[in-house]
């Protein structure tokens, strides 16, 4: 079936406004009034329940990294907003900040006030600097109105400067003590030693909107959405050869297929779901593969390529990109990256014989395993999927 | 200029403190209010704060928008990444070039611009987009891209 333009976007709002979680309107005071009355456990079994995991890619229960920091004892324990959103085709984060900042410091409030912290931190890309005015007004009515509350919580924010692996939790407390984004060894986790070695909790923009809105709702509308595996709904970035591009909550659980025929041109080869870190799927695949945890994950990158397009360009943009964003502190993700450059360049150029390629495989799945951080070992994920999917076009 | 220098970093050291935590509010302010980060200032900056200066050199060497030699007064970024790529970032990076008559990574001979690339900027869906120093320009052609550095001319 084939929809206009005028059609898709129809459809793509009518979704969107049967969720509309995030970018609802709420009285953020009222609900703070509201979470100052509830105990902890309370909000925290409608956490539990809602079974919301982080919506900045990596997708670990939310729930319990609350509850491991919670658990804890020390005298300081610390929240932070991810805003360091810099995977390619992701700028849904950036929509949240300018339009709903309050939902995102109230959820770093229940937050805080559930784990017992008395600080937390907004941590914003330097990309998104033109923000700093409009966020810095109001986290200060902000901090003034948790004072009315009496509750005992103060927002900071702190600027990034353009490194992408500072997105990484443990690179992005490093950037926040002053040091190089280099990302730590796990465990510890930050839960448990974090920001100045201190419990702390690090949640994405988007996760703790929900957080937010999952207490206001008392759980309620969240669980309605998703799948069991996938709970809920989550914001999408879709960009590229679309129909309709631009910023969309949607229900978790779609596959490809429903959601190339909402945005796409009528002619996608592939989709790119969770950025230049994420996974390629190919044509044949749209059908079976569902968005979310159970198929391909996301951050809420989704960007589509239609016939006209190259694969080589595509998949060499990425790798660029990664090669210039390692931080070049463990070998296998800086020199693996720029093998892959070089590797797929050589075959390009009938330097290397396409079963080099091969080789190149063998070295993608060896720094997914080698790699310190989430960086290094992500690489092979565009790498094998674009390469497998469509080996002729890296060749030819 | 020595003078003049030291004297930003001992008003960044000042305004934020002297812990650890906040070298990188420090270098910032200091890159902002000085256009770079120079060696000197970096050795200020270290013994402002009692550290080693390799240590705040590593720092402000790894991040990309520490400028550690002589930048335009105004900073063009312009975003590589694929879906500004392919939508036509080449052209406008050719207007700009021919604007300025500077190629990619130069300084014009006025120190009004620089022109930069950048790695996603978060516009994917209104590409090509850039940056000039903190404002975006989103959904460029050569004649928008112009325009923009009109207003900084």
């Amino acid at each position: 079936m084939v929809m206009t333009r005028e059609e898709k976007l129809a459809r793509i709002n009518a979704h969107q406004d049967r969720v509309n979680l995030i970018f609802e309107q709420i009285n953020y005071l009222d609900l703070m009034a509201k979470v100052m009355k509830l105990d902890n456990e309370t909000m925290m079994q409608y956490i539990k329940e809602s079974g919301l995991k982080g919506r900045g890619g990596a997708g670990f229960p939310t729930y319990l990294k609350w509850n491991l920091a919670a658990k804890q004892n020390s005298d300081m324990k610390y929240v932070i907003c991810n805003a360091d959103e810099g995977e390619p085709g992701t700028f849904k984060d950036r929509k949240i900040l300018e339009e709903q900042s309050n939902k995102v410091f109230t959820g770093m409030a229940i937050c805080a006030k559930i784990i017992g912290a008395s600080e937390g931190y907004i941590y914003l890309r330097g990309e998104y600097n033109y923000l700093v005015p409009l966020l810095t007004t109001k986290m200060n009515d902000f901090n003034q109105d948790m004072k009315n509350l009496g509750l005992d919580f103060s927002l900071y924010l702190r600027s990034g400067s353009g490194a992408y692996i500072c997105g990484e939790e443990t690179a992005l407390i490093e950037s926040m003590e002053g040091k190089r984004g280099e990302a730590r060894n796990k465990p510890p986790y930050p839960v448990v030693e974090g920001y100045l070695g201190k419990p702390t909790v690090i949640n994405n923009v988007e996760t703790l909107v929900y957080c937010a809105m999952i207490v206001l709702n008392e759980g309620g509308k969240f669980k309605t959405f998703g799948t069991e595996i996938s709970a809920g709904s989550k914001v999408f970035s879709v960009s590229g050869d679309a129909d309709v591009e631009g910023i969309y909550e949607l229900e978790l659980g779609m596959t490809i297929q429903e959601f190339v025929d909402l945005f796409g041109d009528g002619d996608t080869k592939a989709v790119q779901v969770g950025g230049a870190s994420g996974f390629c799927v190919p044509r044949k695949n749209f059908k079976e593969t569902i968005i979310g945890f159970e198929g391909v994950p996301t951050g809420g990158s989704m960007m589509l390529f239609n016939s006209t397009r190259s694969m080589y360009h595509i998949l060499m943009n990425y790798l660029e990109f990664m090669e210039e964003e390692s931080c070049g502190q463990c070998t296998p993700c800086r020199v693996g990256c720029q093998q892959l450059v070089k590797g797929i360049q050589a075959i390009k150029h009938k330097k290397r014989p396409a079963t080099y390629l091969d080789e190149l495989v063998k070295l993608a799945k060896s720094m997914r395993v080698a790699s310190k951080c989430g960086l290094g070992q992500s690489v092979a994920n565009p790498f094998i999927s674009i390469v497998e999917n469509f080996r002729e076009e890296i060749i030819y | 200029m020595m003078q003049g220098s030291e004297n930003i970093v001992r008003k960044a050291v000042k305004t934020y403190g002297r812990s650890r935590e906040n070298l990188l509010p420090i270098l910032q302010m200091v890159r902002r209010e000085h256009n770079y980060l120079s060696e000197d200032q970096l050795r200020d900056i270290a013994k402002e704060m009692d550290l080693s200066s390799a240590d705040v050199y590593g720092v402000a060497s790894f991040y990309s928008f520490m400028d550690m030699q002589p930048k335009g007064k105004n900073i063009i970024r312009i975003c590589k990444t694929i879906t500004c790529f392919m939508k036509g970032k080449d052209s406008i990076v050719g207007a700009i070039e021919e604007t300025l008559g500077i190629k990619m990574g130069d300084t014009t001979p006025d120190r009004k611009f620089s022109l930069l690339e950048a790695n996603c900027i978060g516009w994917c869906h209104k590409g090509p987009a850039m940056l000039i120093n903190d404002k975006v320009y989103t959904e460029l052609t050569a004649e928008k891209a112009v325009q923009a550095l009109e207003e900084y001319m």
